[in-house]
């Protein structure tokens, strides 16, 4: 268990609602959920969700933590929208499902594995690192997140689509070496870094 | 409302030059040239963390980068309105305004992130920020494009594919989110006959989950096009980089899975309107398609 992880279960005891509250992006709408379950029946990938979000919310009020966090289910979010344009309650639950898929992630909790996560951390460190989407190195990274036996062939069952992209210019063989990114880049680092300490400090101390 | 003087211009990380929607880049060029926009670019803007950026991001940093490019925008472009063509560009500098007028603490998060570098923005003193089909739709008027057009799209039938993010959780104000009937008046205003009641016009590709869950990714996008070829569409149209990409780009593979013989062309706005107003072939980026749109390469040819 992190230690993270290990203080909030500490702090928070038996009341996952409040440690929802506190730490989740946008957590404070939860206890809003009338439980109607037009949200999940609104999702394009419904039947993936092992908890469908309605379930989720009933499940953070009963204090189901491992359950909530180590499920896959909330990164099985499209971001489409859907769930908020249509929740009679007005509950922004794409980004609450970010944000429990975030919170899961940074406690350890988040399927091993799971493969939008895994994509996740490999988007936010290109544009970390560069300022702007690499998508050639990033395409190239999610072939390979799976082992390199496994990104040969990832990489040789899209190499028709790559081709394509070559051959209509909306990709080129040199962003591998460089490609599209900002100036500022010490910039862009430093404010990042900054952002992140706050989070975590924030996330710390909420409700002392 | 009026056109502005200029807007100040997000492309986003797609809208690069040979970036994956390179055609809607060169498209829109032409566009608004012959609609008289004037775009002038943020300089240094960086990737607004897209939909998938807060899985490693958390929330001050991914918002913090939509802020650092409202703050440029207004260091160099003053008030004027960020126009951004990318959906997921546009929501998340929205979202990121949205939270710092409303979450204190939040906003307190993203000025001590922008502090370190020197910028900084208000509640209530940030700049507008809009999609570019806003810009088409409130300040230009599909009535004023209609009446410029010299190369009617006529015999083109095309299905009106507005997606997700360009529809929820914004919006063209006016618009109903379940039946947004603005891209179907649009493609009425280049003279081409939009798809009647087409049924997948706000259904989801997948967005960023095609490159993780490609099988999931997949069955979503077929039934999208399939939906597309009932209602008797030559050809799909967008408004959203990601869709253009996931729709257009990966019909090989639902082929080969699902055994269907897809072959339609996804094309965006950008390029029905630079057709319409006699752009060549290659000023509408139509040499930028995986499946050419044939239809649309004789009037533009013509």
């Amino acid at each position: 268990m992190s230690d993270m992880n290990q203080a909030m279960v500490q702090k928070y005891r038996s009341n996952f609602l409040k440690e929802v509250e506190a730490n989740v992006e946008e957590g404070t709408w939860v206890k809003m959920c009338m439980q109607c379950g037009v949200c999940s029946g609104s999702c394009p990938l419904g039947p993936h969700w092992e908890h469908p979000q309605q379930e989720l919310f009933m499940m953070i009020r009963a204090g189901k933590r491992e359950e909530v966090l180590s499920s896959s289910s909330m990164w099985m979010c499209t971001s489409c929208y859907n769930c908020i344009a249509r929740c009679p309650r007005g509950l922004p639950i794409t980004h609450i499902m970010h944000g429990l898929a975030s919170y899961a992630k940074r406690l350890g909790l988040a399927p091993k594995n799971q493969p939008t996560s895994k994509f996740g951390d490999i988007f936010w460190d290109s544009i970390a690192k560069n300022g702007r989407v690499n998508e050639l190195k990033i395409g190239v990274s999610l072939y390979f997140m799976n082992g390199f036996s496994q990104g040969i062939k990832n990489a040789l069952a899209s190499r028709e689509l790559g081709m394509a992209m070559m051959k209509t210019k909306r990709m080129s063989p040199t962003e591998y070496f460089g490609g599209h990114k900002c100036k500022d880049l010490s910039g862009i680092a430093k404010m990042l870094k900054k952002a992140k300490e706050f989070e975590a400090e924030h996330i710390t101390k909420f409700g002392e | 409302m009026a056109k502005k003087e200029f807007y100040s211009f997000y492309p986003g990380c797609s809208s690069q030059p040979k970036a994956s929607a390179d055609n809607f880049l060169r498209s829109s060029n032409a566009m608004c040239d012959a609609l008289d926009i004037k775009l002038k670019e943020i300089d240094d803007w960086n990737c607004c963390g897209a939909s998938i950026g807060y899985a490693g991001g958390g929330e001050v940093p991914r918002l913090s980068l939509s802020a650092r490019n409202i703050a440029l925008s207004q260091q160099q472009n003053g008030d004027a309105d960020i126009v951004a063509p990318c959906a997921a560009c546009w929501i998340a500098t929205r979202e990121a305004q949205e939270r710092v007028e409303h979450n204190p603490k939040v906003g307190e998060g993203i000025n001590a992130a922008l502090a370190e570098i020197g910028l900084k923005v208000e509640s209530g003193k940030m700049p507008q920020a809009r999609h570019m089909v806003e810009v088409l739709v409130e300040d230009i008027g599909l009535d004023t494009i209609a009446k410029g057009v010299t190369k009617p799209l006529e015999g083109v039938k095309i299905a009106g594919y507005v997606g997700c993010q360009t529809n929820r959780p914004f919006g063209i104000a006016g618009e109903s989110f379940e039946n947004p009937l603005y891209l179907d008046h649009m493609i009425e205003a280049c003279g081409a006959q939009a798809v009647d009641k087409y049924e997948k016009k706000v259904a989801c590709c997948s967005g960023a989950l095609m490159f993780s869950e490609p099988e999931k990714g997949h069955a979503l996008v077929k039934d999208i096009i399939e939906a597309a070829y009932d209602g008797g569409a030559d050809m799909i149209v967008t408004p959203c980089q990601l869709c253009q990409m996931n729709v257009e780009s990966y019909q090989s593979n639902i082929n080969k899975t699902y055994g269907t013989k897809f072959n339609i062309p996804v094309v965006y706005y950008s390029q029905l309107i630079a057709v319409a107003y006699g752009k060549s072939s290659q000023e509408a980026a139509l040499d930028g398609q995986i499946i050419r749109a044939g239809k649309l390469e004789d009037i533009a040819n013509k």
